[in-house]
C-alpha cells in the first residue's frame, strides 16, 4: 500500500513543509496588514463614518386589503393615522421617566400605561421602534413635534389604520384586529410581522389575514448621533393587501340591521340557488374601529360584560331551539315516510295526551279539525304531536340532517356551531338513557334538545325553497390581487341533496305560503300584496315550563321571554332568497321576527314604501299571532 | 479494543486551540445577537449545543484509525457525487440556489460533505501515486477529474463559494504533491484563461458581487451595502475596540448576517485591532500546528489527509476574513469555529477529528 516505511525521507519534503507554513503565515499576515490599515491608519475616518452614518431600517406597514360587497361597494378601507413610537436606545433608561411623563401629558394618557408598554418592549431590540400610542390626534402630534428636543427617540409615523365607513355594519362578519401576540409572532405563518403589528383576530380579518395583510415595505434612513432622521436613503414601497369581495349586499345588510334595531338577534339572507350569503346581520354589534386603534381595557370589559353579547356572531354561533319553524322538517319527514298525507286531519282540542302526560297546543281552546296546510298556517302543535307519534324521532332527525341541520355547514370564516338534532342513538350516548315518546312530541315542534343556528335555519329554508339542495353557505365571492389577478373565486358548492318527494315539498310549501298570506296565518306581519312570501313562524321557549311559578316576575321580563323566529323565502312561486330571523326574547315569531324579514324583502323587492306602512288593519290581524 | 495510546498520544494542543477559537466565537455571538427579539433558544446557546455535537463527532472520528477512510475514500467519493447529481435533479431550493436534499427528517447539503470527501479521495490518490520529480500535466488528469466533476456540479447549484473552496483545497494538495515547473506555468495560464471565460458563465448576482467588490460605492445600499458597512464596523473599532457589546455599528440592525458570515466584523468592531490580532494569531497557530501534524504523520495518506483538512480550514478563514475586510468579493463563506451555523461546525469538526486521528497515530507504523 504505502510506498515505503520511511516515506518522509523523500528529498525536498522538509522544504515543502517549510514553504507551506511560510506561505500560510504570509497570507494571514496580509490580512493582519489590512486590518492594521483599517483599524489603525484609517480608524479615525471610519470612526467618524460610524458616528455619522447610522442607518436604520424602518418598516412601513402595508395597508390591509379593502373589503367590498358583491357590487363593489366599499365596506372596509384604511385611513392614515399617526403612531407614536419610541426608540428605547435613544431615549435612554435614565431619562425615560421624564420622557414618558411629557409624552403622557401630550397624549393625554395614563403614564402607567406608557410605563407598562416600555417594560413590555424590553423583550425586543432597543433599536426597534416600540409603539407607544396608535391613532394619535393631529393636535397631540403637533405638540410632540414642537417639543421634539425634549423627547429624544420619539418617532412619529403615519400608518394606515382600518376604517369602517358604515360604522358597526357587519362587524361580526368582518371581525376585528388586534395586536399580534407573542405566540403568533413565533408562528411561521406570521413571518414578516413584528411586535406592535395588527392582525385579524376574528371573522374575515382573521380568516383571510394572509390575503389581506400585504407585504410591509422598508425605509432605510440615515440618522445622526441623536437619532434624528437626516435623510431617507432608500424606500421599498409596501404592497397593499389583496381586495376581498363578499357575496354580501350592502343594502340588504343595512336593512336587516336596521330592522333588528335595538333587539338582540340575527338575520341571515341567502341566495336559495347558490348558498351565497346576501346579508348576515347581528345585533347588538360592536364598533370594529375601537379595535383598529387598539381597544382599551375599559372598552373591552364593557363589551364582554354586556348581557346581550355584542361580540358574538349570533348568526353562526348562536344556538336556539328552532321552535315551530322546525315543523317544516317534521311535516316533510311525515309526508316522506307516508305516516301522513296533506289531507291527514287531526282534531285539535288544545292538547294531546301521550302516555300519561298532556301536551298542550299554544292555542288553549284548540284549532278544531286541522289538516296539514292549516297545521302549518296556524302552527297547530297537536297535529304535529300526533303525527310525530307515528313517525318516531329517528325519521325526524334524518330529515333534519338532510336539510343541513345538526351538522357543520362548512362555513369557514368563524367556528360555526353545529346546533343539535337529537335521536335515539344520541340520547343513549349522551345520557345513557332511552328515548321517550314524549320527547318525540317535544322535538317535533322544535323544542327540547333541538338546537339550530340562524345560518342553519336559512340554509334549511333555502333547501325547502329550491327543491331539497343544501348549499354550503359562502360569503367570500372573490379575492383579487393588486393587479387584478384572481386569487380566489367563489363557486356554489352542494353539500347534500335531500330526497323529498315532490308532492311532499309542494304540500309543505303551500302551507308556508299560507302563513303570511291567508287569514289565520301566524305570519301576517310579513305580508305583502305585491310579492308572495312563504314562511314559518316560531316561538321558542327559553325556559322549560315557563309557567313555573317559582320564577320572579322581574326576570320573566326579558331574560326568560321566548325567542321569536321567522324563516321564509320569496317569491313563493319562484324562490330567489331565503331569510331566517331570530330575535332573542322577541316573544312571538310573527310579531317579533316577521317585521324584520318584511323589511329585508321590502329592500330586496324594492317595496321600501310598503315596509313602513302598517301591514294590515289591526282588526284584521288574527287574535294571537304567536306560535 | 480500546488502545491506551489514544490517550497517551492525544493531541491536547489541537483541542485547546479549537476550544479557544470557539469560545471567542460564542462570546462574540452573545454580543452580536443580544439586541434580537428573543423567541426560543438564543443563538449563542444554540452554538454551544453545536459545539457539543461537533466535539462528539470529532472525538468519535479520532477514535477510528484514519486508514479505514483511506479504504473507503473512493466509495464515499462516488456516493457523494451521486448525491450532488440528486441535488440538481430534486434538491430543495432556497433563496435562488438548490443546495439541499430533503431527507424528510432533515436536510442534507452534499456540497458541504464534498469538502471532506474530496480531501479523502485526493489524499488516497496522491499517497498511492507518488512521483518524486513532480507531476506533469499528463499525470494530473485523474486528480483533475476528481476535483473538476464535483466542482462543476456545485457551481451549477449555484454555489460559487463552495466550488472555489473545493478547488483551492485540491490545488493546495496537488501543489504539495509536487507539480513540474513547466506544468505549473501552463496551469497558471489555464487558470487565468478560465477565470476570464468563467466571467461570462457567472450568474447575474455573482457578477454583481464582483463588480461591487471592485467598487462598493457603485451601489452603496444594494449589493455594496455589506462591504461598506462591514468596513466601517471593522475600521471604527480602532486599535482597542469599542468594548464588548458596545459596537454601535453591529448593535444597529444593519448587517443581516452579523451572526454568520459577518461575525468577524462584530468582533473587530468591539475588540479592535488587538482582538483581531489575537484571533488571527490563534488561527495561525492552528494552521501551523495542523501542518506540523501532517509533517509527523505516520504515513503518506495521513500526511495528505492532514494537509487537506488544514487547507480546508485555511481557505475558509482567508476567504471569509478577506471578504469581511474588503479584500475579496462577498461569497457566502462562514468563518470556521467562529460564525454561527451547525453545518460549518460539523464539517470543521469532522476535519478536526481526522486531524486528531492522524496526530494520535503518528507512531503506529
Amino acid at each position: 500500500m504505502s510506498l515505503d516505511s520511511n516515506w518522509s525521507d523523500v528529498p525536498g519534503l522538509r522544504g515543502r513543509f517549510l514553504f507551506l507554513s511560510a506561505a500560510a503565515i504570509a497570507i494571514l499576515l496580509i490580512l493582519v496588514m489590512r486590518l492594521w490599515y483599517l483599524q489603525v491608519i484609517s480608524s479615525e475616518r471610519y470612526h467618524a463614518l460610524s458616528e455619522k452614518n447610522r442607518i436604520r431600517i424602518l418598516s412601513i406597514a402595508a395597508p390591509r386589503g379593502a373589503i367590498y360587497d358583491r357590487d363593489a361597494h366599499l365596506l372596509v378601507e384604511n385611513r392614515p393615522s399617526f403612531t407614536i413610537s419610541i426608540l428605547r436606545k435613544e431615549a435612554g433608561e435614565d431619562d425615560k421617566d421624564q420622557i414618558l411623563a411629557l409624552l403622557s401629558s401630550y397624549l393625554d394618557t395614563d403614564i402607567d400605561q406608557l410605563k407598562k408598554r416600555w417594560k413590555e418592549g424590553k423583550k425586543y431590540s432597543s433599536y426597534q421602534p416600540l409603539v407607544m400610542a396608535e391613532d394619535v390626534s393631529r393636535d397631540a402630534v403637533e405638540k410632540i413635534q414642537e417639543n421634539a428636543f425634549n423627547l429624544p427617540g420619539i418617532i412619529t409615523e403615519v400608518r394606515p389604520i382600518r376604517s369602517y365607513p358604515h360604522g358597526e355594519m357587519a362587524s361580526h362578519l368582518f371581525g376585528y384586529l388586534g395586536e399580534i401576540t407573542e405566540d403568533e409572532l413565533k408562528d411561521p405563518l406570521f413571518g414578516d410581522y413584528r411586535s406592535g403589528n395588527f392582525v385579524g383576530k376574528s371573522g374575515i380579518e382573521k380568516y383571510l389575514d394572509q390575503n389581506l395583510r400585504g407585504v410591509n415595505g422598508e425605509r432605510l434612513i440615515e440618522v445622526n448621533v441623536k437619532g434624528k432622521e437626516l435623510r431617507t436613503l432608500k424606500t421599498l414601497e409596501p404592497q397593499p393587501g389583496k381586495k376581498v369581495y363578499l357575496t354580501l349586499r350592502k343594502d340588504l345588510q343595512l336593512a336587516a340591521e336596521e330592522a333588528l334595531g335595538d333587539k338582540a338577534g340575527a338575520a341571515v339572507v341567502v341566495n336559495v340557488k347558490t348558498g351565497e350569503i346576501l346579508a348576515m346581520a347581528n345585533r347588538p354589534a360592536f364598533s370594529p374601529s375601537l379595535f383598529a386603534r387598539g381597544i382599551t381595557a375599559k372598552e373591552w370589559v364593557s363589551l364582554v360584560k354586556n348581557p346581550m353579547h355584542p361580540l358574538q356572531n349570533k348568526a353562526v354561533k348562536g344556538q336556539y331551539p328552532p321552535g315551530s319553524t322546525f315543523k317544516i322538517v317534521t311535516a316533510l319527514a311525515a309526508l316522506k315516510a307516508g305516516v301522513a298525507t296533506p289531507s291527514t286531519s287531526v282534531f285539535c282540542e288544545g292538547k294531546l295526551t301521550v302516555g300519561n302526560r298532556d301536551f298542550r297546543c299554544w292555542k288553549k281552546h284548540g284549532h278544531g279539525q286541522t289538516d296539514l296546510k292549516k297545521a302549518i298556517r296556524e302552527s297547530c302543535d297537536v297535529w304535529f304531536y300526533k303525527v310525530a307519534q307515528d313517525l318516531g324521532i329517528d325519521k325526524i332527525a334524518e330529515m333534519a340532517r338532510d336539510l343541513g341541520l345538526g351538522e357543520s355547514l362548512g362555513y369557514s370564516i368563524d367556528a360555526e356551531k353545529t346546533g343539535l338534532i337529537p335521536d335515539r342513538q344520541w340520547k343513549k350516548k349522551r345520557f345513557g338513557a332511552r328515548w321517550y315518546e314524549g320527547e318525540t312530541a317535544i322535538a317535533a315542534i322544535g323544542q327540547g334538545y333541538v338546537l339550530a343556528t340562524p345560518l342553519q335555519l336559512a340554509v334549511m329554508t333555502a333547501a325547502v325553497a329550491n327543491g331539497g339542495t343544501v348549499f354550503k353557505p359562502q360569503v367570500v365571492a372573490r379575492v383579487e390581487g393588486r393587479d387584478g389577478e384572481i386569487v380566489f373565486q367563489y363557486h356554489p358548492e352542494m353539500l347534500r341533496e335531500a330526497e323529498i318527494p315532490a308532492a311532499a315539498l309542494a304540500a309543505v310549501r303551500k302551507g308556508m305560503e299560507a302563513v303570511p298570506n291567508e287569514p289565520g296565518g301566524t305570519g301576517w306581519a310579513s305580508h305583502f300584496d305585491e310579492v308572495r312570501i312563504a314562511g314559518k313562524t316560531g316561538t321558542s321557549q327559553v325556559v322549560k315550563l315557563r309557567d313555573d311559578k317559582d320564577l320572579k316576575p322581574a326576570e320573566i321580563a326579558y331574560k326568560h321571554r321566548d325567542h321569536a323566529l321567522f324563516v321564509s323565502y320569496a317569491p313563493a312561486e319562484a324562490p330567489e332568497i331565503a331569510v331566517a330571523v331570530v330575535v332573542e326574547h322577541g316573544e312571538h315569531g310573527g310579531s317579533g321576527a316577521g317585521p324584520v324579514a318584511r323589511a329585508i324583502y321590502a329592500k330586496y323587492f324594492g317595496l321600501e314604501k310598503k315596509a313602513v306602512e302598517p301591514v294590515v288593519d289591526a282588526d284584521a290581524l288574527p287574535a294571537y299571532d304567536g306560535d | 479494543m480500546f488502545d491506551r495510546r489514544l490517550l497517551t498520544h492525544f493531541d491536547w494542543v489541537l483541542l485547546l486551540l479549537i476550544f479557544l477559537v470557539v469560545s471567542l466565537g460564542i462570546l462574540n455571538l452573545y454580543s452580536a445577537t443580544s439586541a434580537w427579539e428573543t423567541s426560543g433558544v438564543p443563538i449563542y446557546l444554540k452554538q454551544v449545543a453545536w459545539l457539543g455535537i461537533g466535539l462528539i463527532i470529532a472525538l468519535t472520528i479520532s477514535a477510528f484509525d484514519y486508514r479505514h477512510f483511506e479504504h473507503y475514500a473512493f466509495v464515499l467519493y462516488g456516493v457523494n457525487l451521486l448525491l450532488l447529481v440528486c441535488v440538481l435533479l430534486f434538491g430543495r431550493t432556497s433563496m435562488g440556489a438548490t443546495r439541499w436534499l430533503n431527507l424528510g427528517f432533515f436536510s442534507l447539503q452534499p456540497s458541504e460533505i464534498m469538502k471532506i470527501v474530496i480531501i479523502l479521495a485526493l489524499a488516497r490518490y496522491f499517497s498511492e501515486n507518488g512521483i518524486n520529480l513532480g507531476y506533469s500535466l499528463g499525470q494530473l488528469w485523474v486528480p483533475f477529474l476528481l476535483l473538476g466533476v464535483p466542482a462543476l456540479l456545485i457551481m451549477k447549484q449555484p454555489d460559487l463559494g463552495t466550488a472555489m473552496l473545493i478547488i483551492f483545497i485540491g490545488m493546495t494538495m496537488a501543489l504539495f504533491a509536487g507539480i513540474r515547473r513547466g506544468s505549473l506555468v501552463i496551469l497558471g495560464a489555464l487558470g487565468l484563461a478560465s477565470a476570464i471565460g468563467g466571467w461570462f458563465l457567472l450568474h447575474g448576482y455573482q457578477r454583481e458581487r464582483i463588480h461591487t467588490f471592485l467598487d462598493p460605492e457603485r451601489d452603496p445600499l444594494g449589493s455594496g451595502y455589506h462591504i461598506i458597512q462591514s468596513k466601517i464596523a471593522v475600521g471604527s473599532g480602532g486599535f482597542f475596540g469599542k468594548g464588548f457589546m458596545q459596537g454601535t455599528q453591529s448593535q444597529l440592525s444593519f448587517l443581516p448576517e452579523r451572526h454568520t458570515d459577518f461575525a468577524f466584523s462584530v468582533f473587530a468592531e468591539e475588540w479592535g485591532f488587538l482582538g483581531s490580532l489575537v484571533l488571527i494569531l490563534l488561527y495561525m497557530i492552528l494552521i501551523t500546528w495542523g501542518i506540523y501534524i501532517a509533517r509527523r504523520a505516520g504515513d503518506r495518506f495521513g500526511m495528505f489527509l492532514a494537509l487537506g483538512v488544514v487547507a480546508m480550514m485555511f481557505w475558509h478563514i482567508v476567504v471569509n476574513l478577506g471578504m469581511v475586510i474588503g479584500l475579496l468579493p462577498v461569497v457566502g463563506v462562514p468563518l470556521p469555529l467562529f460564525s454561527y451555523g451547525g453545518t460549518c461546525m460539523v464539517t470543521t469538526m469532522i476535519g478536526t477529528g481526522l486531524l486528531l486521528s492522524v496526530s494520535i497515530r503518528r507512531f503506529m507504523f
